[in-house]
């Protein structure tokens, strides 16, 4: 075939393709751990979509991580939902593009989130250096793996949790303050994602205990390495809710908002639940998490909104520049 | 009037064209990071490209890349001579092997690193046995950085280097000069132009790397942060102006360094046709 043919047969494959191209499709903009989660969701839905409607749909996901993910929605791409580990993240979508409302969370059940999550411990085969709750990660020559708050989402609901724990057993923030500093200084290596601390941790073999995402550590048993680690539930945590919402003006655009929208509510029907629950995240739905309660232990969760009055703030004393994370690391000390 | 007596013609056209092109490329790209550094103001630029935390990542990652292209400039050299002088069987193979830091993606190249300099890894056990720690401190993001970097000292000398005659160096034997003359004082003078542009060129893609490092590094303020880390830390506060700050600091200090290389390679030649 020379290259006559070639381009000709090119231009004839565009214009027959050209029709099934027409077939709608949305893209789902979420981060790192719902790889798996959505890929059997999409799947699902695409299926359910079919047999409801009759329309082919396809859906398109995108991963990475959660700050990453959300910058490039605000950069422009064109995500019709994000699917994504914070409020803070999708409040900045909606505060630097007007693509979506400010009240955005109050929109679907459970402040937008239909699967939960918390912070646990994973500790080495037999918990060697005894370790059972947020003040034994504090006792001389305990190693501890988290990722860098600074850019890792999930490393800040591991900080919020422990300060959490500190500010309710010591009483103060002071004193909260003072135990996080001494956390942090037993910490060996801050890995920039949650994975990177899971593979330091699993793979490399340094440290005594990961502070992970349930999902993740779930996922470290299950799949990484059976039988040599164990997870350690400690009596306070945190409740993650991952939050989900459709990107209005993305989706108008595209002329996908009615779908768009099911596909978000699909999330909370008993089958997106079981999803869900399979992929190590909690479910909201009382009857399919009772069906999982096995699996998830009962913990004392408490919320970002209650013990620090919203992602917005809790930000902005933690983490930003000059924020109390930061100070843990100036030389002076 | 110039440009009427060019031998070879098109000098307008192509000069044109490759000022559009560096600019949309090069300049266009780097003058909007800028404009958004600037757009901080004076005093909160300052505020934050001399935070002692920043001035820290200067000097681990300007350190570090320069170390690291120092190394390659020695090793580099090393391999482009065994690989042009000598034949041995794998030949072929090593000279493939070379390249294999340009193609591999940055992030498996520091997960495989990390792996084998780590406390459980071939190497790292050994080491810290002897009280060395490679991954997770400063001696590892030279290691990722030497790494990627040697291709560049390697390609660049080995051409040069297959240039030269022989006669050069037999003809420097039959004047009275031993080996280590001869290498000194005439392969030495002619390899230092291509020996600068490849210690540049690795030195510049050293500066920049992001993907192998923070796998390697351990990422302690202060201590084994380098200034992409903290550009990136910036921006998961949705600080583009701050993390812009430190992007122009990295650029200047990255600029003034190739520019007293060009200098250094300008001032070679030169040496070399006056002698």
């Amino acid at each position: 075939m020379n290259w006559k043919t070639l381009i000709a047969a090119t231009a004839l494959g565009l214009v027959v393709s050209t029709p099934a191209l027409a077939a709608r499709e949305i893209l789902n903009v979420s981060y790192d751990p719902t790889r798996e989660l959505y890929e059997q969701f999409n799947k699902e839905f695409v299926k359910h979509w079919k047999a409801e409607t009759g329309e082919p749909l396809t859906v398109r996901q995108s991963h990475g991580g959660a700050g990453k993910q959300t910058r490039a929605v605000i950069d422009g791409l064109e995500a019709d939902v994000v699917t994504l580990a914070l409020a803070y993240d999708i409040d900045a979508i909606s505060e630097k593009t007007g693509k979506l409302p400010k009240d955005w969370q109050k929109r679907l059940p459970h402040n937008s989130a239909p699967y939960t999550s918390t912070i646990v411990f994973l500790v080495r085969k037999g918990n060697p250096k005894g370790l059972h709750d947020w003040d034994d990660l504090i006792k001389p020559g305990v190693e501890v793996i988290t990722p860098n708050p600074k850019t890792s989402g999930g490393a800040r609901w591991n900080y919020l949790a422990a300060w959490a724990f500190a500010q309710d057993k010591y009483g103060s923030e002071e004193k909260a303050k003072d135990y996080i500093t001494k956390l942090f200084k037993q910490v060996p290596v801050l890995d920039s994602g949650a994975r990177g601390s899971t593979t330091t941790f699993v793979q490399r073999g340094i440290g005594d205990v990961l502070l992970a995402w349930e999902n993740e550590a779930l996922l470290a048993i299950n799949e990484l390495g059976k039988g040599d680690f164990e997870i350690v539930v400690p009596s306070v945590s945190i409740l993650a809710e991952p939050p989900v919402t459709l990107v209005d003006k993305n989706a108008q655009k595209h002329g996908t908002t009615d779908v768009a929208k099911a596909y978000l509510e699909y999330l909370y029907t008993p089958v997106g639940q079981e999803i869900a629950a399979k992929n190590y995240y909690r479910p909201t739905d009382p009857k399919i998490a009772k069906k999982y309660a096995d699996a998830f232990p009962d913990v004392n969760l408490i919320t970002v909104d209650d013990v620090f009055g919203g992602w917005q703030k809790a930000q902005k004393t933690h983490f930003n520049d000059g924020g109390v994370f930061d100070q843990i690391y100036k030389p002076s000390e | 009037m110039m440009s009427r007596n060019r031998v070879i013609p098109g000098f307008g056209l192509s000069l044109g064209y490759a000022t559009l092109y560096t600019s949309l490329i090069v300049f266009i790209p780097l003058a909007a990071l800028a404009a958004e550094g600037i757009s901080l103001g004076g005093e909160r630029f300052w505020a934050v490209v001399s935070h002692p935390q920043a001035v820290a990542s200067y000097t681990l990652s300007f350190g570090a890349a320069l170390t690291a292209a120092l190394i390659n400039l020695v090793f580099g050299l090393l391999v482009a001579w065994v690989l042009v002088r000598y034949s041995f069987p794998g030949k072929r193979i090593a000279d493939a092997l070379v390249d294999l830091p340009f193609a591999l993606p940055t992030a498996v190249a520091g997960i495989a690193l990390t792996a084998l300099y780590g406390r459980n890894g071939w190497f790292g056990g050994p080491l810290e046995a002897l009280g060395l720690k490679i991954a997770y401190a400063p001696a590892g993001i030279v290691v990722a950085l030497t790494f990627i970097g040697l291709p560049f000292v390697v390609r660049t000398v080995q051409p040069v280097l297959a240039g030269l005659e022989r006669e050069l160096e037999e003809a420097a034997a039959s004047l009275g000069a031993d080996r280590w003359q001869t290498f000194r004082r005439v392969l030495l003078p002619a390899l230092v132009p291509a020996l600068l542009t490849g210690f540049a060129l690795a030195f510049a893609r050293a500066v920049g790397e992001y993907g192998s490092v923070v796998f390697i590094s351990g990422n302690m303020p202060y201590r084994t942060e380098i200034t992409p880390l903290l550009i990136y830390s910036k921006l998961e506060q949705y600080d583009y102006a701050g993390a812009s700050a430190l992007g122009v600091m990295m650029l200047l200090f990255s600029f003034l360094l190739l520019l007293a290389i060009n200098a250094l390679q300008y001032w070679s030649l030169r040496r070399q046709g006056g002698g």
